[in-house]
């Protein structure tokens, strides 16, 4: 464990890869730390149209193929391990991996966020058997079935949007009266003839038998209760940081990101953060990869004075 | 993708994997499923660190649907270790290498 790199950058999605980039073209010595394989959760949606560059829109795949070509060409590693715990030794930073301890001048953590779970009586049970949180992986079992998205944000009209081309009917269940995600995909769902919305609805229960059968569901304005057939759940209700690892390290703010200063700092000298795992990041593809590349030049500023 | 794993279908899922002597790891995927290409490398890893105790196999669900849907899968990605003909670790979802890697190697 001699060798001490410049920067490792844990995680390989959009703001990982685009500061390996940057790094790499900086001439550090970067190391690119991925507990699965490069991607993030971009790999989660089945098209996007809004990163900016592309005008007819790319294949997430064929976009992390792109960042991860990118980085490896201005000589960034990537490498499978993540990092169970961060500690100081000297004015370096170790990382306790599974494989093995790394020793750096700078950490970047741009490890993301994962989905958020419902939390109520039957969602474990039947997940894989009916409750999913990957309409683009799973939509295709549900073919002329009827099924639910519950959520009220971009990521649930989208995954409703996509269910449309394989389920029947598609129920989105939402527990206020409006949607927060943008216009756009509000009207496309809300004139989408096979969508029902049910506002102000809570789901209680995933009930079943073997695989899921129906949600028991409650209306939160008049407390009606009440069951809902269909065949699938999708759930959609936002994201939680992965920044447990972190959280005797940096400050966190009361939903778990990494508090970032204006050039993705933390409260800890020589780490950044970056991407969906920070403060500063709206959950979008190109916010990302901004907040990853603003970090990066601000690590290569911190260790041009180290 | 190593050399050592192969693709089976609904037609010879029986006699490479229900009547293999070793046990058999099935990775259930599709060409669309973003967090299947996640799980690969891992998939890889078992093929290629455990090749004399196990052997690996990919179904693609696309071409091949009477098996997934006897096994009840609804989400890929999806691993299912077989042993005798028995399944006896399931998988889903695309969970950190370490983690998979735990998971089965403990019926090796």
């Amino acid at each position: 464990m001699s060798h001490t790199y410049d920067v490792i950058i844990l995680g390989a999605g959009p703001a990982g890869l685009s500061a390996a980039l940057y790094t790499g073209r900086a001439l550090l010595d970067t190391l690119v730390l991925e507990r699965a394989a490069p991607g993030g959760q971009i790999l989660m949606t089945d098209y996007i149209e809004n990163y900016p560059g592309f005008p007819e829109g790319i294949e997430p795949f064929k976009l992390t193929e792109n960042f991860r070509k990118q980085a490896e060409r201005f000589g960034a590693k990537i490498e499978v391990d993540e990092a169970k715990e961060v500690r100081t030794r000297d004015n370096l930073w170790v990382l306790e991996g599974r494989k093995q301890e790394y020793l750096t001048k700078t950490v970047l953590i741009a490890t993301g966020a994962y989905f958020r779970k419902l939390g109520v009586k039957g969602e474990g049970k039947y997940t894989g058997k009916g409750v999913s949180y990957c309409a683009t992986c799973d939509a295709f079992f549900f073919k002329d079935k009827v099924v639910a998205v519950v959520g009220g944000g971009n990521w649930a009209l989208t995954e409703a949007l996509l269910l449309t081309k394989f389920a029947r009917n598609v129920k989105v269940i939402h527990r206020r009266d409006k949607f927060r995600a943008e216009k756009i995909l509000q009207d496309r769902t809300i004139a989408h003839e096979k969508v029902d919305v049910l506002w102000d609805t809570v789901i209680e229960e995933v009930v079943g038998e073997n695989v899921l059968k129906s949600l028991r569901v409650k209306n939160v304005k008049t407390g009606e209760v009440s069951e809902l057939d269909l065949d699938g759940l999708f759930v959609s209700i936002g994201t939680v940081p992965n920044s447990e690892f972190v959280k005797d390290i940096v400050d966190l703010n009361e939903w778990g990101e990494i508090k970032v200063g204006k050039k993705m700092n933390t409260s800890q000298r020589g780490i950044y953060a970056a991407g969906d795992v920070t403060d500063a990041c709206p959950q979008q593809v190109a916010t990302a990869v901004g907040t990853g590349v603003a970090a990066a030049i601000a690590l290569d500023e911190y260790l041009q004075g180290f | 993708m190593s050399e050592n794993i192969t693709s089976v279908t609904d037609v010879n899922f029986e006699e490479e994997v229900l009547k293999s002597n070793l046990p058999v790891l099935v990775d259930f995927w599709a060409v669309w499923c973003g967090p299947c290409h996640m799980i690969a490398p891992t998939v890889d890893y078992m093929a290629t660190n455990y090749k004399d105790k196990l052997k690996v196999v990919k179904m693609n669900v696309d071409e091949s649907m009477s098996t997934p849907a006897k096994y009840g899968i609804m989400s890929i990605p999806a691993l299912l270790l077989f042993k005798s003909g028995d399944v006896v670790e399931t998988i889903v979802g695309a969970l950190p290498q370490s983690k998979i890697v735990d998971m089965l190697s403990k019926h090796l």
